[in-house]
């Protein structure tokens, strides 16, 4: 039955496209196959997340070598969760990136720009999917290597530093990943990470177990954009294609908090991670600098996708945020906040692209009076701006809910306070856009354009209707967050 | 039509009235025909709820649940029916004031202005049929922005500014405390919904209720409860309609009306009545009242002299809430009421001068009763009726906060009563002396001089019905007390 190789051909289906679109040689050949293989792959998360919904584990043993010998891909709510959010973002954009990479990237770089597309997908569903530490390593350097090249071919000459600064900053991550996972290896002798949680409960010998932590957290950070962990993301956002900002906003940041998330409270199990470290106090701290900080410099930016980006590493603070809170709402809280970030911050920078097809680049000084020539892009700014604020009926207001309420859990009436005063940060840097879109005089450059293609419209629009829709209908994303938080805190025990 | 229907329609209704206004963009005067249909028809809907509500019964729905326990839902209690009443009720005759001021001053984008109207009336009525904290929150902060393209209507530098304090202090409070406090609730309570005799009785220690109302009450900033008032001037700088249907009923109403029903069916009146934790806010709303007086007397620009005393009279409402006495109470709500019938009237007012004279200054009033003595009548009436001088509706509401001072032996709150009333007649009633008994000083600057009479004819006709149900309430005075009787 080729159903119980879901798990499987979730990650080789768009890595197997991506040779073939070399082969290929063609733009528009390369593209369709992308989208074939991106929403094969959102069918497949689909349906593997169903199969989950009721609380089994997926186990598949490739090429039959049973695990812990073999590779295993093991799939739970989590991860299922995690899958369908890559895939889904990842179907969304590829419709868009059409039109928005005809405009940017030179016509004879096309079939290599979805080549790496698809390495992409496939090196981030991997890193979901697997349940092995040497393989996650593996697919945490596909999607890397991929995702540099991505950055590079924006059209800013910028766009190059951006990627090398990304390409030392995400090879050291990954070089610390790798020595974490190696120093596991050494203590247990597996690498299957689920053989690796029960070994580990053997170990008397503590020290190359922290040791792998600490060397674990820091590589993850890196990846994920921890403050201050975080200075290769901003550029990397902002000169990367559009359609390249808005995928890996959404996804790559993602899935290294899950990595976070599976190395916690899956292999380590929270009693090590959150008794023997303090962990959970590094991290509130860590979180909290970087609500408030990243905000704060966003507010200051000229260029509007770095604005974003910084609000990309504030938000991720909240995500770590809840994690840190270390209970099954602060959990929850968190990665509710995984999809719904993704979600706000792929619609914002989907539009962002439709107006820097227009533009050239997305600045404050040159977007004025924007909203007279381009509605539809700069009122869905507008929605994407108040779901960043956490305006209720978005579904920023469905993550700020749950964070606040897991910090009077905890009795930590400040946190709440400082919870939501950060948020207002975000009311600030979203209002100038406003100002700036809605009550400048268009200039003479801005007025003789037009609104964005449909085709990126559509998309973009998808995502900032699904801002709206998840922000009243939470049963899918609350009631699948809520489910994998369970389940991370009762594997730990 | 079942009244479950019927609430659902009064949301339903306004929003899509907003969605034919925009299609009728290009017919001016359809597009204005809809406005008054939609107007009407929301007010029928509103008002067909008022025979139960009167008679005891609670007409609810809930819609579907957000997050696992937290339903949108709403249900129609007195307070909300008051509100909702005053709300619908004034946007049609404030539709009628419109046209004539839009057409009048040639404003421009005047298909945004009456959709974000439609839309503002649909985010009250939400409030006002609100069933739980999470329902009112959410309506609460879709008022604010979808008011906010009205304040910066001009599009000017002055009004992005003004737009600015608006939205900060608004979203800025909400956000930062009336959230805050709602998630500490469910906390707390374990539940969000307004139920009668309060959620939180027993449930929390009294110094947690006393931060609990503070966040509640400068956490809901459309009260306007001084430190977090200043908006409410801001907002001025939008066209008149606006400051009158909006800023001196829905979304200013809209506040004071979340403080009260926080106070009643959140904390419960008679659990926190004595509970030292919440003494201070007697204090503090008295203290607005006094202050924003004071800052009224002294403003000549007759819309901020409107816009501070508004700020003063809706602390009279915060005030007669804090006062705990079934009394007070009452009267809190009827002076959500009569206060709105007041001051729109002194709006309009104000609006009409602008657009037949062009003046804008209190200095620049001598002698304008003569070319305008509809419009200086309706505003003499309205200033009674905000001093509290029968036979106008403010008489009524005063009556009352008054009586629940004194049962609950309040004296310090009846001193700021006392003083308020002296306030309000040194500031309003000067302006209807220059009016009438000065002579025109036509001659001081001489551009300014040139031949009026009054506004057009619908303004007239609009200022002139609400000053007529200024006076009205007074006679029928029982239909509103039925429903805040049963606040008792």
């Amino acid at each position: 039955m080729i159903a119980q190789h879901f798990p499987i051909l979730q990650v080789v289906l768009p890595l197997l496209a991506a040779p073939v679109m070399v082969l290929l040689r063609s733009g528009r050949l390369a593209w369709a196959l992308a989208t074939a293989v991106s929403w094969a792959a959102l069918g497949i998360a689909l349906s593997l997340l169903a199969q989950v919904a009721d609380g089994g584990v997926i186990s598949y043993a490739i090429g039959s070598w049973p695990p812990p010998w073999g590779i295993e891909y093991r799939i739970d709510r989590v991860n299922a969760f995690v899958l369908v959010l890559v895939s889904l973002i990842a179907a969304v954009v590829i419709v868009y990136s059409r039109a928005s990479v005809a405009a940017e990237v030179p016509e004879e770089q096309h079939y290599l720009f979805y080549t790496m597309y698809a390495l992409c997908l496939a090196g981030l569903l991997g890193i979901a999917a697997t349940g092995d530490g040497f393989n996650l390593f593996v697919f945490l350097e596909i999607s890397a290597l991929s995702t540099y090249v991505l950055i590079a071919m924006g059209r800013d000459r910028r766009a190059l530093m951006a990627s090398y600064q990304y390409l030392i900053m995400g090879t050291i991550g990954a070089t610390f990943i790798v020595i974490g996972v190696g120093l596991l290896y050494l203590m247990t002798g597996t690498l299957n990470l689920a053989d690796m949680a029960l070994r580990l409960r053997e170990v008397d010998e503590a020290r190359p177990v922290l040791a792998a932590l600490a060397f674990i957290t820091v590589g993850v950070s890196l990846k994920l954009a921890l403050f201050p962990l975080h200075l290769w993301l901003p550029n990397a956002y902002a000169y990367a294609p559009s359609a390249v900002t808005a995928f890996l906003a959404a996804t790559a940041t993602k899935v290294s908090v899950y990595v976070l998330l599976r190395f916690y409270y899956s292999v380590f199990g929270e009693s090590a991670v959150f008794a023997a470290l303090p962990m959970g106090r590094i991290l509130l701290v860590l979180s909290l600098a970087a609500m408030f900080i990243a905000s704060t410099v966003a507010v200051f930016q000229n260029d509007i996708k770095r604005m974003f980006a910084y609000s990309s590493v504030a938000q991720i603070g909240y995500i770590t945020l809840g994690v840190s809170l270390d209970s099954t709402t602060g959990l929850t809280a968190g990665i509710v906040h995984l999809f719904n970030h993704a979600l706000t911050k792929g619609a914002l920078f989907l539009l962002l692209g439709g107006i820097a097809l227009r533009l050239g680049g997305v600045r404050f000084d040159n977007i004025g009076g924007i909203a007279r020539v381009m509605p539809v892009t700069s009122f869905g700014i507008v929605l994407g701006g108040l779901s960043l604020i956490g305006v209720p009926g978005t579904v920023g207001f469905v993550s700020k809910w749950y964070l606040v309420l897991a910090a009077f859990e905890r009795g930590a009436w400040w946190l709440a306070l400082l919870i939501v005063l950060s948020s207002l940060l975000a009311v600030i840097y979203v209002w100038r856009f406003v100002e700036a879109a809605y009550f400048r005089e268009p200039g003479d450059a801005v007025a003789k354009f037009k609104e964005a293609p449909a085709s990126m419209l559509v998309p973009a629009w998808f995502m900032v209707v699904g801002c709206i829709y998840f922000g009243l209908d939470t049963g899918l994303t609350v009631g699948g967050a809520s489910q994998a938080a369970a389940e991370l805190l009762g594997s730990g025990r | 039509m079942t009244p479950e229907a019927t609430i659902l329609l009064a949301l339903v209704v306004p929003l899509a009235g907003a969605g034919l206004i925009a299609a009728a963009h290009s017919l001016p005067n359809l597009r204005e025909a809809i406005t008054l249909l939609t107007a009407g028809l929301l007010f029928l809907l509103v008002a067909s709820l008022f025979p139960e509500v009167a008679a005891g019964g609670r007409p609810a729905v809930t819609l579907f649940e957000v997050m696992p326990g937290l339903a949108l839902k709403f249900e129609v209690e007195p307070l909300g029916m008051l509100f909702g009443l005053v709300a619908s009720g004034l946007w049609i005759v404030n539709s009628l004031y419109s046209i004539g001021y839009m057409r009048g001053n040639n404003e421009a984008h005047q298909t945004r202005f009456y959709v974000c109207f439609a839309g503002a009336l649909a985010s009250a009525v939400g409030i006002a049929f609100s069933g739980n904290l999470l329902t009112l929150f959410l309506f609460y902060e879709a008022l604010t922005l979808i008011t906010y393209p009205l304040v910066t209507h001009h599009g000017t530098p002055e009004a992005v500014r003004a737009g600015r304090v608006y939205l900060g202090l608004l979203v800025g409070t909400s956000i930062a405390f009336l959230l805050v406090a709602i998630i500490w609730t469910w906390h707390i309570a374990g539940s969000i919904d307004f139920t009668a005799g309060g959620i939180l009785r027993g449930k929390a220690s009294n110094a947690v209720i006393g931060v609990l109302l503070a966040l509640y009450v400068f956490g809901i900033g459309k009260a306007a409860v001084m430190p977090v008032h200043r908006w409410l001037p801001a907002a001025m700088v939008a066209p008149t309609p606006v400051s009158a249907l909006l800023h001196a009923v829905a979304v200013v109403k809209a506040g004071v009306f979340s403080v009260l029903k926080i106070v009643i069916y959140v904390f419960g009146v008679d659990a926190i009545a004595g509970v030292k934790s919440v003494d201070w806010l007697p204090f503090i709303s008295g203290f607005t009242i006094i202050a924003a007086s004071v800052v009224a007397l002294r403003s000549d620009n007759l819309k901020r002299r409107l816009a501070y005393s508004t700020v003063s009279q809706l602390s009279y409402v915060v005030l007669a809430a804090a006062l705990l006495t079934p009394l007070s109470i009452v009267g809190a709500a009827l002076h959500i009421a009569t206060h709105a019938l007041g001051k729109i009237t002194l709006f309009f007012a104000a609006g009409a001068i602008y657009t037949a004279a062009h003046k804008t200054e209190v200095s620049q009033l001598d002698g304008i009763g003569r070319r305008m003595p509809w419009t200086m009548a309706a505003f003499t009436i309205g200033a009674l009726s905000l001093i509290g001088i029968p036979p106008a509706a403010g008489f009524v509401s005063k009556w009352f906060i008054i009586s629940g001072a004194l049962a609950g032996g309040h004296y310090l709150a009846l001193a700021v009563l006392i003083a308020s009333t002296l306030f309000n007649a040194a500031y309003f009633l000067p302006i209807v002396h220059a009016a009438f008994f000065r002579a025109p000083d036509d001659g001081r600057e001489n551009h300014e001089r040139h031949e009026h009479g009054e506004a057009p004819w619908p303004m007239v006709v609009a200022l002139t019905v609400t000053a007529a149900m200024t006076v009205a309430f007074f006679f029928l005075a029982d239909l509103p007390l039925k429903l805040g009787e049963q606040l008792r």
